[in-house]
């Protein structure tokens, strides 16, 4: 007698099934943005008295409710911005002995900031200004600080700020006892001290 | 006799599919791991700007939720077209945001609470007064560390349109 082979399954069909699958969770997921610009808010202190700061320490940046960026008094493009604010950050211009910022590249404006300890950025915003604009100005203001500290980080440790904090936050959860990472963090707090990000928002103008 | 000689006349053989599943397996198992269930239902347009000096948010676990924006077609007759504050699931007034993120924050894990964070998801075109109403109140709680959640991207492309 003729020994009878088991008939093959028919995969043909699984295919199908699979596409089925594929488009069901193609239909129903969003990707879920992830990433975004950090900032930190001032706490709550009513009736403190306000630092005072000395008009040649800040930079004033205005938007109004048409969205027109005005800054130090000119109008200018948004595009121009971030080199502006990186300009008077780094400028360095105390001639003091001791308070000199020795490792600014400014160009030592004796009209503008004495060293990024003392720089200030404000920013007033319309309450009819569109976030749109809000986003991109306060993504250029922060790219000034980042470009300063990524050169600095850069001449100091060879390693750009932005990669280091990246490296850090990317650090596996369980390893974060260890010396390395420790170290790490102590380089970006350093840089992050040398410019610090002095960004101050007013209250918006009430219309 | 030729034990090696070619067949000859053949038809050109079928195509196997057979690793066709295999394929969209692949793929399927793709979207499955890289896609996360939205936790809110939105009920306010979310367009978000793009940014290039963006950092990565802190895990899921960590973070509040805001969304600003217009109210979608099915609640413009309710809320107006004005931009609103949505917190969970429903529309509410500014006034909230302070009870929302202390609830929020009191659910979270003792050990996690100081390390939240809001990411703020607004939409490209509102207002920033909403913004900083809901800032104002984020003082208030004491929910300081923020994010101003945006896609990556040139930033200028926001303005271009």
């Amino acid at each position: 007698m003729a020994k009878r082979a088991a008939p093959e399954v028919n995969a043909g069909s699984m295919a199908d099934i699979a596409f089925l699958l594929l488009i069901f969770f193609l239909v129903t997921t969003t990707i879920e943005v992830d990433s975004g610009i950090t900032s930190k808010l001032p706490p709550e202190q009513p009736d403190v008295e306000q630092p005072e700061v000395r008009q040649r320490h800040v930079f004033q940046v205005i938007v109004n409710s048409d969205n027109q960026l005005l800054v130090q008094d000119d109008v200018v493009e948004v595009k121009d911005l971030s080199e502006m604010a990186q300009k008077f950050l780094d400028n360095g211009g105390s001639t003091e002995p001791g308070k000199t910022c020795n490792y600014c590249q400014g160009d030592r404006d004796p009209e503008s900031s004495e060293n990024p300890q003392k720089a200030v950025i404000s920013l007033f915003n319309d309450r009819l200004a569109t976030y749109n604009m809000y986003a991109t100005v306060m993504n250029e203001l922060v790219k000034a600080y980042n470009v300063l500290r990524d050169r600095e980080a850069m001449s100091r440790y060879g390693e750009a700020y932005t990669s280091m904090v990246k490296r850090a936050a990317d650090w596996p959860k369980e390893d974060r006892e260890e010396p390395e990472y420790f170290e790490l963090q102590e380089k970006i707090a350093k840089i992050a001290d040398l410019y610090p990000r002095n960004l101050s928002e007013g209250e918006p103008t009430k219309n | 006799m030729s034990k090696f000689s070619k067949k000859k006349g053949g038809d050109v053989p079928a195509i196997s599919t057979a690793s066709l599943p295999d394929i969209v397996f692949m793929l399927l198992f793709f979207f499955m791991v890289a896609t996360v269930m939205r936790e809110d239902e939105l009920s306010v347009e979310n367009r978000l700007p793009a940014a290039n000096q963006v950092e990565k948010l802190e895990d899921r676990s960590m973070l509040i939720y805001i969304y600003v924006g217009k109210p979608t077609a099915a609640y413009q007759k309710q809320f107006g077209d004005n931009a609103v504050i949505q917190l969970g699931d429903k529309i509410s007034p500014a006034a909230r945001v302070y009870d929302y993120v202390n609830t929020k924050r009191n659910a979270m894990a003792e050990d996690i609470q100081n390390q939240m964070m809001v990411s703020l998801k607004v939409d490209r075109e509102a207002t920033v007064g909403v913004l900083t109403d809901v800032k104002e109140q984020l003082r208030r709680a004491n929910a300081l560390k923020i994010n101003y959640t945006a896609t990556k991207g040139d930033p200028m492309n926001n303005l271009r349109r």
